[in-house]
């Protein structure tokens, strides 16, 4: 069945039909099935499948095999590309260069299916590699406008570094003899300091495909250059593959003996991710690159809550290890629901009116009403407001770290409080982050005439968004269900130790670890929030007045308000910058005045600085410029230099050889 | 008995190859280079075919027989024709130095011995021989395709090299055919484009010296 499926997809790959709408609907037909499929190997936790092809390295083969954490990963691979490609049924009309983007767009989906069932290292690799360069392909759809080509360019260089890394990372794993097969690693072992070095290289390779912090640099051009539904999908999707990465290298394959500091490191990578993500996401206008920042930011929540694993599994504290995994499985769920859901919104908007710049946009509400609703509840998700479901996993990560007093280490005790402190501060931010996107583009009043002119979007997309948006609220009142499905993935990776089953909690209240501590009730949230709604808004229209009015905005006294008068994007963020921007990004404002009798506009200037590009990147690339232009003359030589360079290079190897002997 | 019989055939042809690559080496007009490599494919093809037989390795003997035809007779005829067609086959190539190229030459068959015979200590000593001279004409090869001025001569030193190539496989019990088959057509193919070039490059300098095409080269940037 697996086999047909993905050789559905190779078709659909394969294919290259005029109309756009069969590429989507196959698309979508075969992602569904794949969801069937993994639901229903997840759901009845049945033993591991696997497959064996003779493709690839011949002595090797291809070996392809859905266990539980695989199966966890197909659902939420093939929900979002499901949803993308529903989205891209009506999306995809406005579709400027639909040959750049039909072929590719089946091939990547494939690609993230196929790293999800490899089981040895040379096919993880080669669907790894396939994965990135078809999504490339998608960065680089619209490739002439300048400032995409360097995102894709940029995008290539680190997903070549990354997949270098986890090329090094199988390498140690697999050992000298060779053992490329995912279950001969998992049966050797590995010294503590190539292990060390395997998680390095992990946190490298997974990482700059996820968006880790110092490697997170492509991931903000890269991911709003493409397509939205495109976006979507890298956003969504392809960093939780990257994810899957990260866990089944370290958790899966590398084994048992985990050192404490592992935990640790990881840990105050995603910390810093988190609050790093979001203080660029505060920084910026634009709104799909808002979002793609967010995307760093939940990527560095994620990994706090592997971290957290990781710490407590190398102190046997297997059932709070559960605890921090089942936190960070829920929220690669999560994200991967309202990060899709607001990739579609902010596609959905781009389409009506051609913008991405906040500040050009605004009173979205009333021509597009429906997108408006989505795009509110992915916000309040990812702001992790209850009772959606971005707070239910956010709760479980600082349960975990409430455990953490526990940890023998002091180190850790220290560490891990910092952590949560970070991770509070990067929620309160991300709320902040999301008033400002919501608020400036959907209310207040339109910022240009392209905007005023905005319609509603099609049904297609509308069904899109608001799949995801009930998703968003279903697994937000019911996460017991949600951390019953992942109990087998947790209990594969954390040596048979999960949760207890929560689907016997009476009211359905998400009880993590034992009653005394907390616990949660969705169900009660919503209906709080609902009962009292009602009745607030019951008495208001009640005791004051129940007619409807419309006046006129108070202009503070200006009369004939122009819409440039209204709060803007980059005022709403002034505070903040002030406050985080000044030290993290070096923010300088300076208001220029024009002298008395002048007639120029007085202009507020802001600078900032991106302080890791600045410090980490820029050094590298004039160090690999200047090298370069060193050897450029090595271009211009005749054809006789270059045989003598080749000839001398053998002689000289060969009489290495004779000499080393 | 007939080991050590088939040992020192198999030497003396592999040997005979080596021999054959100092003559290219020092032979500096173009007919007669031409000719010294059809002596040097001959030689080949009487060393792949005594490995055929004392191997009992059937498929060795169509590798001797494409040899044959095509480096033993098709490419000397061709090269003679194309040379003929440019009217540089009385040139006499300008070669500095023969005897130092000589002693390089001499110097290489020690690397490429003292190299290959510890390697394969383990090895076949049928096998092991071969590959020493096998690397010996390679690197000889490289060597003539390094000092020489002339497009031609750079055509017959690849040739060379591959004929070497040849040697090493078919001493090492031999390589899949349909490899040995592939590689023939690459390289006659590589011949037919060589040649095409070698008329295009005439047409637009007036030379086939590699020389005077370094001259057209754009200025080296800085």
């Amino acid at each position: 069945m697996l086999l047909l499926a993905v050789g559905a997809y190779v078709i659909a790959a394969a294919r290259r039909p005029d109309g756009g709408r069969q590429v989507y609907g196959i698309a979508l037909f075969v992602c569904i099935v794949l969801l069937g499929l993994a639901l229903g190997h997840l759901l009845t936790g049945r033993a591991p499948a696997t497959l064996t092809l003779p493709l690839g390295l011949p002595w090797l083969g291809a070996h392809f095999r859905l266990d539980a954490l695989a199966a966890f990963f197909l659902i939420v691979v093939n929900l979002g590309g499901a949803v993308a490609s529903l989205f891209a049924l009506g999306y995809g009309q406005h579709e400027r260069a639909p040959e750049r983007v039909l072929p590719f767009f089946p091939a990547f989906l494939a690609g993230m299916n196929l790293v999800l069932l490899a089981d040895n290292a040379f096919t993880f690799l080669f669907a790894w590699e396939f994965m990135s360069l078809s999504s490339w392909a998608l960065v680089m759809a619209h490739h002439q406008e300048p400032a995409n080509a360097r995102a894709g360019y940029l995008y290539l260089v680190m997903a070549c570094f990354g997949t270098l890394a986890l090329l090094l990372a199988f390498g140690l794993l697999a050992g000298p003899d060779g053992g490329y097969d995912f279950a001969a690693i998992r049966a050797g072992t590995v010294s503590p300091g190539f292990a060390a070095l395997v998680l390095a290289l992990a946190l490298l390779g997974a990482g700059s495909k996820a968006g880790l912090v110092p490697l997170h640099v492509w991931l903000p051009l890269a991911h709003p250059a493409a397509p939205s539904h495109v976006s979507a999908l890298m956003s969504g999707v392809m960093t939780k593959v990257a994810v899957y990465g990260f866990i089944r290298i370290v958790f899966d394959l590398l084994g048992e003996p985990v050192l404490w500091w592992w935990g640790g490191l990881v840990l105050a990578l995603g910390g810093i991710t988190a609050v790093l993500g979001v203080l660029y996401a505060l920084m910026q206008h634009d709104l799909k690159r808002l979002l793609a920042y967010h995307t760093v930011e939940n990527i560095g929540i994620i990994f706090i809550g592997l971290g957290l694993a990781l710490a407590f599994q190398a102190n046997q504290m297997y059932a709070s290890a559960a605890l921090a995994l089942t936190a960070a499985l829920f929220h690669v769920f999560n994200h991967s629901l309202f990060k899709s859901l607001l990739f579609l919104g902010a596609g959905a908007v781009l389409t009506a009116t051609g913008e991405r710049d906040m500040e050009r946009l605004g009173g979205l509400i009333h021509s597009m009403p429906w997108t408006a609703l989505a795009f509110l509840i992915g916000s309040a998700a990812i702001s992790a407001l209850p009772p959606l479901n971005g707070f239910v996993s956010e709760w479980l990560t600082f349960q975990a770290i409430l455990i953490s007093p526990e940890l023998p280490q002091w180190l850790l005790k220290f560490l891990v409080p910092a952590v949560g402190a970070l991770l509070a501060l990067s929620a309160a931010l991300a709320a902040a982050c999301f008033v400002k996107a919501f608020g400036i583009t959907f209310l207040g009043r339109p910022r240009s005439p392209a905007v005023a002119q905005a319609r509603e979007t099609d049904r297609y997309s509308l069904v899109a968004m608001f799949v995801l948006a009930s998703l968003c609220l279903l697994a937000g009142i019911l996460p017991g269900l949600v951390v019953d499905g992942l109990a087998p993935v947790v209990g594969l990776l954390n040596g048979g130790a999960r949760l207890i089953p929560q689907h016997h909690q009476p009211w359905l209240t998400l009880v993590p670890v034992v009653d005394v501590k907390s616990t949660y009730n969705g169900l009660l949230v919503l209906l709080f929030m609902a009962l009292s709604g009602f009745a607030a808004a019951f008495l208001i229209h009640r005791l004051a007045s129940a007619a409807v009015r419309r006046g006129p905005a108070w202009d503070c006294g200006f009369p004939d308000a122009n819409p440039a008068f209204q709060y803007t994007a980059g005022s709403f963020a002034q505070p903040i910058r002030r406050v985080f921007g000044s030290v993290v990004f070096q923010a300088r404002e300076r208001v220029k005045m024009p002298p008395p009798g002048d007639l120029q506009p007085a202009r507020l200037e802001v600078k900032l600085h991106d302080p890791i590009w600045e410090r980490g990147y820029a050094p590298i690339a004039h160090a690999v410029v200047a090298i370069s232009t060193r050897f450029n003359y090595l271009q211009y030589l005749t054809i006789r230099r270059y045989l003598s360079l080749v000839f001398g290079a053998l002689v000289l190897l060969l009489l290495g050889m004779v000499l080393w002997r | 008995m007939l080991h050590g019989l088939a040992f020192d055939v198999a030497h003396l042809l592999a040997g005979g190859m080596v021999i054959a690559s100092f003559l290219l080496l020092y032979q500096d007009r173009l007919s007669a280079l031409i000719n010294v490599f059809a002596l040097h494919s001959l030689v080949l093809v009487l060393a792949v075919a005594w490995q055929a037989f004392i191997q009992e390795a059937h498929h060795l003997y169509v590798t001797a027989g494409i040899a044959l035809v095509f480096k033993v007779l098709i490419i000397p005829t061709a090269l003679h024709r194309i040379i003929r067609r440019l009217g540089i086959h009385r040139t006499l190539e300008v070669v500095g130095g023969v005897g130092l190229n000589m002693l390089a030459g001499a110097a290489l068959v020690a690397l490429a011995i003292l190299v290959m015979l510890p390697v394969t200590a383990t090895a076949d000593p049928l096998a092991r021989e071969d590959l020493a001279f096998a690397l010996a004409v390679v690197l000889l090869g490289l060597l003539l395709m390094v000092i020489r001025h002339n497009a031609v001569s750079l055509v017959i030193g690849f040739m060379s090299l591959e004929n070497g190539l040849v040697l090493a496989a078919a001493g090492a019990r031999g390589m899949p055919l349909a490899v040995e088959i592939s590689i023939a057509f690459s390289v006659l193919i590589a011949l037919i484009v060589i040649g095409i070039f070698l008329f295009r490059i005439r047409e637009r300098f007036d030379s086939v010296d590699m020389q005077a095409m370094d001259a057209f080269r754009e200025k080296r940037r800085r």
